[in-house]
């Protein structure tokens, strides 16, 4: 009953997102026709055809029905800009998205969680107040910046822009070295920016749970400090970290858009910057279905294994 | 925990020194970066500067612009001819020219494209307006095309118009579905494009069966930047070999850059401020919400005069960019206007004063006139430099600024709903001058619904439509360029806008790789952007150098870095676990 309601729960924020986009994105200033003719040599008569092939000519509500009828069919529509079905133009960028927002979260993840029980543990010594400061300084610094900074810093190193170069060869060693390359300074950008989350709530979560009573009888078990930590106060301190890493793994999707767009990665989060200089309704629709959808469904599961994990979730 | 650490670091060790073999000799490639995404590869679709200038390199127009000085030269016809009335036009298509598969280019392939456009509105997307006044389009037999229009129509050697091989396209089903992406793809230029990943590159090869012989390089690959600093610093990485739309202080950035050498050229952009003369629909019904004082020509030209356009040129531009006038940028030459000394405005804060009295405009109680509202791009540089610029000239002549900087689309919206007093905009044109001159007709205004308009200035003027419609029918080109000349010098007078700047075009590429290109113009003349593809197609290499990717010295940092981050873990977990064991 509570999974058919949670499920319900989740099909409902997919109509009002699907609905909501279609009106949301009619706000956006701008005429796609004029920003698409725009700098050409054009006439009202061909501005007529180019709204016509569009659909933007007839009212609102029709239009509104004509959508809806297509999603129903699993048709998102037809990118103005790009002059190809949006699934397909999604499809193709979803996969640099999760690579380097994946990546990049993962790596968030560990080393957030890491340094924050290691910070929490320590608390008040100089590593616990490295820890913090250095986390918060990265977490407050723009990210357009941080990443200009890091690709001049590193010189030669690193690949300014994309995921892999024109002129590597085509085997495949060769394309994941390239593309692993790439990776680096846009995942090391976006980690600085997102462990500080990771650090602080992990931190101030294992300090409420520092001076439990259950602790003090483990220790009194001969335990060892180490394993008092890694098997007693971690599982209890990790449970509202779990729920922000699902949040997290939600908007993977999303793509980062200014990482996105300081290293021209060519991503979900780019194609929405993109989409939004058209405008490109359709495609913003289709973005905004995805990305919403996916931090739904992340929700959902965030939901359900919070339920796994803790038992008193469950009993709830 | 060490077979583990063991593991993580072979990892790594294998990520950074498994790298392909560098080779001494590779092909010679040249990589541009581009700052603008592409659209479509589809010829009839493809709207956007970036694919337009790509589809030049694949497939040839009728005629072509001479590199040296932009004069109209053989493409794939060699000879034209018009009738007697000029209704009838006859082109002949040489033999001995291919497409890239090998197949001859014959007329039927030009008369195909254009009766193409005239019969499905799809592929009239792209390029439309060119095919308008046409009114048949036949191949009498394979050399010659002969194209019936239903009026004179001056501009028939300036058809911009991409030819496309009917053998393949004849086979396509809806234009509209067709992404032209069947690789290598049949063309007629000098390139042929053989790969296209949406969002990150696209790649050519060179055609050796091209009819003017085949390009110095063995590829062409456009790589895509999303921001033009990112661009600036792969060019200086070497990772691209040419760069352009640079701003002033990027270029600035690159001066004592070794390696890497720099064009200043005369740009096809001018930068204007639009200033609302009361706008109306093309029914003549008001339209926006501009200030009623800027009806007054008198008011329009004293907001010209106290524009000191030098100063400007210096304190925004950097210098890099040459003073306006007309609407024509002096790149093109003959049909540059210059105001003459007795017709120039010059920068006047007394004079301009003077004029605002004597419309009727005095100075209140606080020193003001009446305000304006000024509508600029936020995020670009000039526009944000040059508000605060004109914001303390024309305070000084009793007339203060509200300053509204706002994003691409909302000026867009602001500008064709004339919502605005004075707005900046700008103009990229062509060699031919008929489009930014039929951009202030009084038929490029919107409808009653205020669509289907093509004007930010909302002009309109009995004495500038008239010269439109004769240059637009007058084959004498002497004659045509006077005509030309007389619609600048009325724009100017009437003051519509104020044409700020005309901009350099700032380029910059390796020259350690690459010795020379050809542009165009010969004198002062751009790279890229061109109308046509000699700057790509006259690229010459200086070696013939690797271009694989060395991976040693990132794969050493990479496996540096991983070995410390893990050595401090293990070596704080063993730290903890023993201390506390010991206690």
């Amino acid at each position: 009953m509570r999974l058919a309601g949670r499920l319900g729960g989740a099909a409902l924020s997919l109509v009002m997102v699907a609905v909501l986009g279609f009106f949301l994105f009619r706000v956006v200033p701008g005429d796609p026709v004029v920003s698409m003719t725009r700098g050409r040599p054009t006439t009202a008569a061909m501005q007529a055809e180019l709204r016509a092939q569009f659909g933007l000519d007839r009212p609102l509500h029709e239009q509104f029905f004509s959508y809806v009828s297509s999603l129903l069919h699993g048709d998102l529509g037809t990118s103005f800009t790009f002059r190809r079905p949006v699934a397909e133009v999604i499809g193709e960028r979803l996969g640099p998205t999760v690579l380097l927002v994946g990546t990049a979260t993962l790596i968030a993840v560990g080393l957030g969680l890491w340094l924050g029980v290691r910070a929490a543990w320590r608390r008040d010594s100089a590593f616990d107040r490295a820890t913090t400061g250095v986390s918060l300084t990265l977490w407050a610094v723009p990210t357009f910046w941080l990443g200009m900074l890091l690709m001049m810093v590193t010189g030669d190193l690193f690949p300014s822009r994309g995921m892999r170069d024109t002129d590597t060869a085509p085997d495949f060693v060769s394309q994941a070295l390239d593309v692993a390359h790439h990776l680096v300074l846009p995942s090391i950008t976006l980690v600085a920016v997102v462990c500080a989350e990771y650090v602080l709530i992990m931190r101030s979560s294992l300090l409420e749970e520092m001076h439990a009573p259950y602790l003090v009888t483990a220790r009194a078990k001969g335990l060892r400090d180490d394993l008092v930590r890694r098997r007693h106060a971690v599982p209890n301190a990790v449970l509202p970290a779990i729920t922000l890493v699902f949040l997290r793994f939600g908007l993977v999707v999303a793509g980062a858009i200014t990482t996105e767009t300081v290293f021209s990665w060519p991503g979900l989060g780019l194609l929405f910057y993109d989409a939004l200089t058209g405008p490109d309704y359709f495609l913003l629709q289709g973005l905004l279905l995805v990305t919403a959808g996916a931090v739904v469904v992340m929700n959902l599961l965030a939901d359900l294994l919070h339920g796994v994990l803790d038992p008193r979730v469950k009993a709830v | 925990m060490r077979v583990k650490l063991c593991a993580l670091l072979a990892t790594a060790a294998t990520l950074g020194l498994a790298t392909p073999p560098a080779t001494a000799e590779g092909p010679d490639i040249l990589k541009v970066a581009i700052v603008q995404q592409i659209d479509s590869m589809n010829p009839f679709l493809a709207v956007f500067q970036s694919s337009t200038e790509i589809g030049r390199l694949m497939y040839d127009y009728l005629t072509a612009y001479a590199a040296d000085d932009q004069r109209v030269t053989e493409g794939l016809a060699n000879r034209w001819e018009p009738s007697a009335d000029k209704l009838t036009w006859t082109f002949t298509v040489p033999k001995g020219k291919a497409w890239s598969d090998g197949e001859p280019i014959t007329a039927q392939d030009v008369a195909f494209t254009y009766n193409l456009m005239l019969t499905n509105e799809v592929a009239r997307t792209a390029n439309g307006s060119f095919v308008t006044n046409f009114s048949s389009v036949t191949a009498t037999d394979n050399q010659t095309v002969v194209i019936k229009t239903k009026a004179p129509q001056v501009t028939m050697l300036a058809l911009d118009i991409p030819i496309v091989p009917k053998h393949v396209w004849e086979k396509v089903g809806d234009i509209k579905d067709y992404a032209n992406d069947q690789m290598p793809v049949v063309g007629s230029g000098p390139f042929v494009l053989t790969e296209h990943v949406p969002g990150q590159f696209i790649k050519l090869r060179v055609n050796n069966t091209y009819w003017r012989g085949a390009a110095k390089i063995d590829e062409l690959h456009f790589v895509y930047f999303q921001n033009s600093d990112a661009a600036v610093q792969a060019l200086g990485k070497g990772e691209v070999h040419l760069v352009n739309r640079m701003t002033p202080a990027q270029f600035d950035s690159l001066r004592d850059k070794a390696d890497v050498a720099r064009n200043k050229a005369q740009g096809r952009r001018f930068t204007e401020l639009l200033i609302n003369p009361g706008a109306q629909t093309n029914a003549g019904e008001p339209i926006g919400d501009g200030n009623p004082a800027l009806k007054d020509v008198r008011v329009r030209r004293a907001i010209a005069q106290a524009i000191d356009l030098d100063a400007l040129l210096q304190r925004v531009s950097l210098g890099y960019a040459e003073k306006g006038a007309g609407l024509v940028p002096p790149v093109f030459g003959k049909w540059h206007w210059q105001p003459s000394p007795s017709e120039e405005r010059k920068f006047d804060p007394a004079a301009a004063n003077a004029a605002l009295d004597a419309a009727g405009f005095p100075r209140k109680a606080d020193g003001t006139r009446f305000s304006l509202r000024l509508t600029g791009r936020a995020g670009r540089a000039y526009d944000e430099q040059a508000s605060e610029f004109l914001k303390r000239q024309l305070g000084d002549i009793g007339i203060p600024l509200d300053v509204r900087l706002v994003s691409d689309n909302q000026l867009n919206e602001v500008t064709t709903a004339a919502t605005y007093d004075l707005a900046f905009s700008g103009w990229a044109t062509n060699i031919d001058p008929d489009f930014v001159l039929g951009l202030h007709t009084c038929a490029q205004r919107p409808g009653a619904d205020g669509k289907g308009g093509t004007t930010d200035a909302y002009f309109c003027d009995k004495t500038y439509d008239e010269l439109y419609a004769r240059q637009l029918s007058e084959f004498d080109e002497g004659k045509r360029v006077e005509i030309v000349k007389q619609m600048q010098a009325r724009f100017y007078d009437q003051v519509p806008s104020v044409v700020l700047a005309y901009d350099n075009a700032l380029e910059a590429y390796r020259s350690d790789r690459f010795a020379r290109f050809t542009t165009q113009p010969a004198q002062g003349g751009v790279i890229m952007a061109q109308n046509g593809m000699w700057g790509y197609y006259g690229a010459e290499p200086v070696v013939r150098a690797t271009s694989a990717t060395s991976w040693v010295g990132w794969g050493v940092l990479l496996v540096g870095f991983m070995a410390v981050v893990l050595t401090v873990m293990v070596r704080t977990n063993r730290r903890q676990a023993t201390a506390e064991e010991r206690e």
